[in-house]
């Protein structure tokens, strides 16, 4: 294990989240206040915040990534069709402040359960969940700050000393390398402090079997890397945790993704977000750079191919209209899947042994990354 | 004269027993199938009539029984088919010709009945008779007190009854007449007509109990839900406008009237000697020439000109005997349990010189189920289960409940079902095989002013229930939701008491209530 770990200063750290927290509580509270007097003056209570519709959602040019525009929606109990959602919407303040309060975390699925304990009805989990969007839009605020988190599945793996600060563990530490499968990127990892680490660089990749690969191959300390599964689309706790990571340990990010139009927009949204969550910031690494597969590694490597779809095509044609494909690799690529009409898996590397990805592919790949 | 007489000899040179024999197709007894389902109607109608012309609650058994043959059970095979009934019996001296003659029985009055002359039955009897070689067995009572027993057979060529047995038994106090007939038969297809049969019969006859035991020995039972029977129907003289060449002939040929002037106003239906008087005027005849002298020539002028002849009373409709709302609605209730239900009954009409009048019953919800309209079509009380779609009924209640559905606010796939009833002294089958109306323009306009006022009053109905419905949802959604924002609210701020919103909540409540 190697010694010379950064420092980071969590006692800081933990300060500002406090601070945060206590903010985060008020703006509930206020929430309720104003629906409290709302009542109180014989009005119909009335929730104001950003729209989420296609129309608002804008690029910025200056964030590199998608936020909301200047509209917003009224939700108020003066609508018949509106009142339901404005008392989920007060019960879901209402709950994630019990939450934060009572210091638990709870998945989206326990939120849809919890609801049926105070008679406030969803149809189904996604109405459930939507609401949850819309507290977040509210108070610009994540979910998981609510102390609400999807199921998870993606890990971490590498040397980093980490402290957790969620109830029950505080001051405990652990070191994400000592278990081979990776740690679970959950609500306690997420909010641990990073204490120390020898790794001078991430790496997210797509999928749990190269993930794992990796491991084998001791990539951790052959490149000190701290390894991360996206398990697919990167979850906001993952992307959340990526952005941390390079904040807070000032590491750069790289990511490797099946050489297809899905695996390059998967790195696009580490990089710069997702439109569905245009209502919050601090879940991109506008400086991660995409490794690969490239669409012109294909060729390079003469790796086995698989024939792209009309689903594959349709998405190439949406990308490129979003206005952060219009220059660089990003643009290049989608081109060169145009041109070649193939795609491939990170697995396909597998024809020159198990190791070349490691051996060969990575080190090539990292050297490229450091000219763009 | 000689062509009258070369006519008589056509009509007697064959009995109306071979007639049908050779015709059984056209009575409906075509299949093993069939057959079956006509046998039984034919005697349960024969029943109703009967019951009904002497104002009793019918009380109907009916049950079918497959002889068992060891060797061989498939379909079709031998069942026999028995229906009882707490009728006015029939009188002893009577009863053989009633089963074992087809005779017409009034011959020159009209009245509505469900069968015309009883010939159903004797249909059923002589089909039993053909396909089993075996008698068929009555007991009937006049009296309750003394049952008589007749097995007997038709002599087909005679037209005439043949008794093989005769006893007499003693009753068990109540009148009424069993028929036990063997014939063959296919229960397995004729069960869901025979089934839809009893349940239809059961909607517009909820005055009559029926017991109805199928060939597999399952009972389906149909209680009595009300204990009034329609007004019997009474019997008519025909309508000029609707009296043929034929009945004009063996008019002329049985009449003891002496002269034509005589012969309309004595058997005709509302013709007065002045009536009379003016149509022989206005047909060239001579009023006062004996009926006997006429020609078959002058029998066909003077019958065209009994049609043309405009001037006739038009028939009036004592001698109908329609549901009426009571006896309807109480049918629909026991059989439907709807939501809603109305009643239209038209004022009597007539076409060409037959009276009618037209009741049509709507439900809505409840039993009637979802899925679009459905139609039940009856006619003299009959259910008629064929050919819906040829239907004169049909075509109207398609073109006012389906095709302009929107117009009475009618949802899609709505539980809905409509009941016409056409009773009339004639009822314009299109074919001998009593199972749809012919679209006769006067029927057809009123089946559509009678369904147009039932879906008026089911719009109203039905507009009146979604603003309740509107406005209840409004109360059951403000009466729920608002508390509980009150609530939450209260807990996210940390208050300790809860806002002050019932005023709000009651103000709009009574708003919304107002509004409606």
């Amino acid at each position: 294990m190697p010694k010379s770990k950064k420092q980071t200063k969590h006692s800081k750290r933990q300060n500002d989240i406090e601070e945060q927290k206590v903010q985060i509580r008020s703006q509930l509270k206020q929430l309720g206040e104003k629906i409290y007097s709302d009542l109180n003056s014989q009005r119909f209570p009335t929730i104001h915040f950003p729209s989420r519709s296609v129309r608002n959602i804008v690029y910025d040019k200056k964030t590199k990534q998608y936020i909301l525009g200047s509209n917003t929606v009224t939700r108020t109990a003066s609508n018949i069709k509106q009142i339901r959602s404005v008392t989920q919407l007060t019960w879901l303040a209402f709950f994630a402040n019990e939450l934060m309060s009572n210091k638990k975390s709870s998945t989206l699925r326990d939120v849809y359960y919890s609801s049926q304990a105070y008679a406030v009805d969803y149809t189904d989990q996604p109405e459930s969940d939507s609401i949850i969007t819309d507290l977040e839009s509210v108070i610009s605020t994540a979910r998981e700050r609510l102390n609400i988190y999807p199921e998870e599945r993606s890990a971490i793996f590498g040397d980093l000393d980490i402290e957790y600060t969620v109830p029950g563990y505080e001051g405990n530490r652990a070191n994400l390398s000592s278990h081979p499968d990776g740690y679970l990127i959950g609500p306690s990892l997420s909010t641990a402090d990073f204490v120390g680490t020898s790794a001078e660089m991430i790496i997210a990749i797509e999928k749990g079997g190269l993930f794992n690969r990796f491991i084998e191959e001791k990539v951790h300390s052959k490149y000190k890397a701290i390894i991360i599964d996206t398990a697919g689309q990167a979850p906001r706790t993952t992307r959340y945790m990526l952005k941390r990571l390079h904040k807070e340990l000032n590491l750069p990010v790289y990511i490797m993704t099946d050489g297809d139009v899905y695996g390059e927009h998967i790195a696009m949204v580490i990089v710069s977000g997702s439109a569905g969550a245009a209502h919050l910031r601090d879940l991109t690494v506008p400086s991660a750079k995409w490794l690969g597969i490239w669409a012109s590694d294909i060729a390079k490597y003469k790796l086995p191919t698989i024939p792209m779809t009309e689903m594959d095509f349709k998405r190439v044609s949406e990308l490129k209209r979003d206005p952060r494909y219009q220059k660089g690799v990003w643009n290049k690529e989608l081109d060169v899947f145009l041109e070649i009409k193939a795609k491939c898996e990170l697995e396909a590397f597998s024809k020159y042994g198990l190791t070349a990805i490691v051996d060969k592919y990575l080190p090539e790949k990292l050297e490229q990354a450091k000219s763009m | 004269m000689a062509l009258l007489s070369k006519n008589k000899t056509t009509f007697s040179g064959i009995s109306p027993s071979e007639f049908f024999y050779r015709n059984r197709d056209l009575a409906g007894f075509s299949n093993p199938a069939k057959a079956l389902y006509t046998a039984t109607r034919e005697l349960v109608e024969n029943s109703l009539d009967a019951c009904e012309s002497s104002e009793i609650l019918p009380s109907i058994y009916v049950r079918m029984t497959p002889i068992v043959d060891h060797l061989d059970n498939s379909e079709p095979r031998t069942y026999q088919l028995k229906v009882s009934d707490n009728g006015p019996g029939i009188d002893p001296v009577k009863a053989p010709d009633a089963f074992g003659r087809v005779f017409y029985g009034s011959k020159y009055k009209l009245r509505q009945a469900r069968g015309m002359f009883g010939m159903g039955g004797t249909m059923a009897v002589l089909y039993g008779q053909i396909t089993t070689s075996k008698p068929v067995v009555i007991y009937t009572s006049t009296d309750g007190k003394k049952f008589h027993k007749f097995t007997l057979r038709i002599d087909i060529q005679k037209n005439a009854p043949v008794i093989i047995n005769k006893e007499i038994i003693e009753g068990k106090g109540s009148t009424g007449t069993t028929v036990e007939l063997l014939l063959t038969g296919d229960a397995f297809r004729a069960s869901t007509k025979v089934h839809d049969y009893f349940l239809e019969s059961a909607l517009v006859t909820p005055y009559a109990e029926i017991t109805f035991i199928d060939a597999q020995g399952k009972m389906f039972y149909y209680p009595r839900s009300t204990n009034t029977l329609p007004k019997p129907s009474e019997e008519t003289q025909p309508h000029p406008h609707g009296f043929d060449f034929e009945g004009m002939r063996r008019l002329i040929e049985d009449t003891g009237d002496k002269s034509l002037h005589k012969l309309l106003m004595n058997n005709f239906h509302r013709v007065g000697a002045t009536t009379s008087t003016n149509f022989f005027k206005f047909a060239k005849i001579d009023h006062t020439s004996s009926p006997k002298d006429l020609s078959y020539e002058n029998i066909v002028q003077m019958v065209d000109a009994m049609h043309s002849y405009e001037s006739f009373l038009p028939p009036d409709s004592h001698c109908l005997s329609p549901l009426g709302k009571d006896i309807l609605n109480a049918g629909i209730m026991s059989e439907l349990s709807p939501e809603f239900s109305t009643i239209a009954i038209r004022p009597p009409s007539a076409y060409s010189g037959f009276p009618f009048i037209v009741e049509v019953g709507l439900a809505y919800g409840g039993n009637v189920g979802s899925g679009g309209v459905k139609l039940f079509r009856y006619a003299n009380r009959i259910p008629l289960l064929y050919d819906e779609g040829s239907d004169i009924a049909w075509q109207v209640v398609k073109d006012l409940a389906i095709d302009k559905k929107r117009a009475y606010k009618i949802p899609d796939n709505a539980p809905l079902a409509l009941i016409t009833h056409v009773c009339s002294t004639k009822v314009p089958f299109k074919t001998a095989g009593k199972e749809f109306l012919a679209d006769r323009p006067e029927i057809e306009r009123e089946l559509k002013n009678a369904v147009r006022e039932v879906l008026r009053k089911l719009r109203l109905h039905l507009s009146r229930k979604s603003s309740e419905d509107a406005v209840k949802r409004r109360r059951d959604i403000y009466s729920k939701y608002l508390p509980l924002i009150a609530e939450f609210s209260k807990d996210l701020s940390g208050k300790k008491d809860l806002p002050n919103f019932q005023p709000m909540l009651k103000a709009y409540l009574e708003e919304s209530e107002g509004n409606n």
